[in-house]
């Protein structure tokens, strides 16, 4: 009963507990928003000087300029941000960098021009009978006059930037937008909520500020434009938050081993893998780098040009995805394929695998797979045609449905595509009768869902593997760090692992932390191990 | 002095805006170029400081080519006050008047020393008006600004725009009778133009009248109101002649002995005439 009352609504200690935990995040995410938005409207800004010259010079140069603004404005942000990780071969601060600045130039560029070319007749010909130089029309009269609308273009791209930066995680750029799509992946709502009500604050304020610029530049007040000006560096500075942080972890920590970039795609189970890895660098003496969150496919471009040192893949996707290959020669020979494969074409060194398979299979509750006595998808076979599967909005469309539906001649009575999330719930209240489920999941132990044998191999195997870059390789004593992991988890731990995120409302470090303590502790001991 | 020599603009081989003008104005006079819109008044007025470029002739200002020189210079020695004012709205009257002088890089006591001077000149107590925005002023306070920016760098010549078009009755004469008390402080070739046969008559000390670009007719207002000599030229002085005419019989007994009340005596008129109809 002891909580905290907000407007109205009673805060209890949990709820304020799991926002405690977001903000410890807010320095490194914020700081690489703010580095992220500013840079690219500067860039979008210097970007504008020779480009408002060249289009005020020439007429058909202006709107072919002002053309190609409008239609890099029409790619869809997040498909412009994925398209400048192949075309610049690499991830990170770069390519959102770059996505980011082109997104801003449309309104600054289109309302420079106008603006300048908005000036009054009689005034231009004032100016010029008065003798001024192009050049001291355009500085002198022309300038100043179109400030006001300038100005309003450079905070219409600052709300821009600002917003869209939050779709840079999955080229594997640091903003706020890492609270966002952890968040929505690990149905977390408080970093959902932290990482949105900070990115529209820190949108208000910076529009405020420029706004206030605008207003001290106009009515000549000084003091308020140096206020402002001291505003935006004040925000600025914000971009030096994780640089802090890092200082201080050294300063704590003495000196610190080689950096490590830990890579992870966006669903729960890749968010607890990076963060356990992540975790477990920083205690064997590396300084690691997360890049959660990210696009499947940019991530293993990532590992194989060496911009993400460690992450973990799944043998099933590599042999599909990356070696273009559809059939399934068993899961030895797979594994051992696909080691050789990433060696000698990217220099990839394959680890191990982890112990666990995150592989598709079909799930239904226990209690009426025993009550029809179904425990294979032989068995399943019989009820299918009065059946509806269900099953991810990619499942239907993959490999795996075909052969399943080859090798085991399934006919279902419908199919429904449906959110991942959602499935579970809708298997378990019978909304449809069976699902696709990953084996990993957590739900499947929550709701008491039983996973079906696939004896005739329909679906190739998944084993979780963790990979090294060719760069990573080269980093002193990294290999040999890692190479405890291998066979260290089971099904079952990462089922429970999951769980606590994805069903009791845990949060990723818990998670995290559960894997700690059960991959880690008996066996083998880890070397070097926590100093006091 | 600013002489004319053949000077001809055309904008298309057919259309001449000017055609073979030949003109001289000698040094202290002060010209009105008159006559209708198109009639190449504002060209040739324009042509002067080069804002338009003559298509043949040559027009020498204190015996050189204007053509010969630099336009950005030689526009910042000839002052200019533009139609329709055309103060820079972002700038105070202290900076509109300082433009030419900051152009030509004075120091910033000469130039304070000399906005000082020039809102005195125009009747703008500097410490009321030097750092207000045009916007802040009345019709006739930005012409009187107008006036002190095309003054600031002592030109030798001044040219002027239709520069009270935009000015209700009362202000115009007020700022006319200033131009006539200024112009007779100041060493000044003015040319003036104004589609306002009254305004040139009363202003200038040669009134030129323009009709499809050519001069039709030249010569002092005295001159002009005894013999017009052309009937388009007679035309145009009908309306001051007609005013001048109501105003002496309105007034009877009070002889008006100069055009230049003419513009009073209009007010005047507005005010009689509902009186007189009720008695």
């Amino acid at each position: 009963m002891n909580g905290l009352s907000l407007l109205g609504i009673r805060l209890d200690p949990v709820v304020l507990r799991r926002l405690g935990e977001q903000f410890e995040r807010l320095p490194d995410f914020l700081g690489g928003h703010i580095l992220l938005t500013l840079t690219a409207l500067l860039f979008g800004l210097a970007a504008t000087v020779p480009l408002t010259l060249l289009a005020l010079r020439n007429g058909g140069l202006k709107g072919a300029l002002l053309g190609g603004a409008s239609i890099i404005q029409t790619i869809p942000s997040l498909a412009l941000l994925a398209l400048m990780v192949p075309l610049l071969g690499q991830i990170g601060f770069v390519p959102a960098l770059i996505a980011l600045s082109l997104y801003s130039l449309l309104p600054i560029l289109r309302n420079t021009v106008t603006g300048l070319e908005s000036t009054d007749p009689a005034l231009l010909e004032a100016a010029e009978g008065v003798g001024m130089t192009p050049v001291q029309i355009l500085l002198r009269v022309r300038l100043p006059l179109a400030l006001p609308v300038i100005i309003s273009g450079i905070r219409t791209a600052t709300v821009w930037v600002v917003g869209t930066a939050t779709l840079s995680t999955p080229v594997g750029a640091v903003s706020l937008g890492n609270y966002i799509f952890t968040g929505l992946q690990t149905q977390n709502p408080y970093a959902v909520l932290v990482g949105c009500v900070t990115a529209a604050l820190l949108a208000l304020l910076l529009d405020f500020l420029i706004r206030q610029m605008e207003i001290g530049v106009l009515g000549r007040s000084r003091r308020r434009t140096l206020m402002a000006a001291l505003g935006v560096a004040v925000v600025a500075s914000g971009a030096l938050l994780p640089r802090l942080r890092e200082a201080i972890r050294k300063s704590d920590a003495g000196d610190t081993g080689p950096t490590v970039v830990v890579g992870g795609k966006a669903f729960t189970e890749q968010y607890l893998l990076t963060e356990f890895l992540t975790r477990y660098l920083a205690r064997e003496g590396f300084s690691p780098q997360k890049t959660a969150g990210m696009g499947s496919s940019l991530l293993f471009d990532a590992l194989a040009n060496g911009s993400v040192d460690v992450y973990v893949d799944y043998t099933g996707t590599i042999f599909a995805n990356t070696m273009k290959r559809s059939d399934s020669p068993g899961r030895a020979e797979m594994f051992r394929q696909m080691s050789d494969f990433l060696r000698e074409r990217h220099g990839i060194v394959t680890i191990g695998k982890l112990g666990f398979e995150n592989t598709y299979a079909l799930a239904l509750p226990r209690a009426r797979a025993e009550k029809l006595g179904i425990r294979t998808l032989e068995d399943l076979r019989r009820f299918a045609p009065g059946w509806v599967i269900g099953g991810d909005y990619e499942f239907f469309g993959r490999p795996e449905w075909t052969r399943l539906r080859n090798r085991y001649a399934f006919r279902f009575r419908n199919r429904v595509r449906m959110d991942a999330a959602l499935m579970y719930d809708a298997v378990r209240r019978g909304q449809v009768d069976v699902i696709s489920a990953f084996s990993t999941d957590g739900r499947i132990a929550a709701y008491d869902l039983v996973v079906l044998a696939d004896e005739r191999q329909a679906f190739p195997p998944y084993d979780a593997v963790l990979f090294l870059s060719a760069k990573g390789a080269e980093k002193a004593g990294l290999t040999e760090a890692l190479r405890p992991l291998v066979g260290r988890f089971s099904d079952s731990t990462m089922r429970t692992a999951n769980r606590i995120v994805d069903v009791d409302g845990g949060s990723v470090r818990e998670a995290a932390a559960f894997l700690e303590r059960t991959v880690l502790s008996g066996g083998t001991e880890t070397p070097q191990s926590v100093s006091p | 002095m600013i002489r004319f020599h053949d000077v001809s603009k055309a904008y298309s081989p057919q259309r001449f805006a000017v055609l073979d003008l030949n003109l001289e104005i000698a040094h202290g006079q002060t010209v009105a170029l008159v006559g209708g819109s198109g009639s190449g008044k504002s060209t040739t007025l324009k042509m002067i400081n080069r804002l338009i470029e003559p298509t043949s002739g040559s027009i020498d200002v204190n015996g050189t080519n204007v053509l010969r020189r630099d336009p950005v210079a030689l526009r910042r020695t000839i002052g200019y006050v533009f139609q329709g004012i055309g103060l820079f709205p972002h700038m105070t009257v202290g900076e509109n008047v300082a433009v030419i002088p900051r152009l030509l890089g004075w120091s910033s006591a000469r130039i304070d020393a000399r906005n000082e001077e020039l809102l005195r000149l125009v009747r703008l107590p500097p410490e009321d008006y030097l750092h207000r925005f045009p916007s802040e002023l009345s019709g006739g306070q930005r012409q009187r600004v107008g006036f002190a920016r095309a003054l600031a760098a002592s030109p030798q010549v001044l040219l002027m725009d239709e520069p009270f078009g935009a000015l209700d009755p009362i202000t115009r004469d007020e700022l006319q009778q200033e131009f006539l008390n200024l112009r007779r402080t100041m060493d000044l070739t003015v040319v003036l133009v104004t589609h306002d046969m009254t305004e040139a008559l009363l202003l200038a000390d040669q009134v030129a009248v323009m009709h499809e670009g050519r001069i039709l007719r030249m010569g002092t207002p005295g001159e002009m109101l005894r013999s017009p000599g052309h009937d388009y030229v007679a035309a145009l002085l009908e309306t001051p002649r007609r005013h001048l005419e109501a105003l002496r019989r309105l007034t009877g007994r009070e002889s008006v002995s100069h055009p230049g009340a003419g513009e009073k005596g209009e007010t005047a008129n507005e005010r009689t005439v509902p009186v007189g109809n009720t008695a």
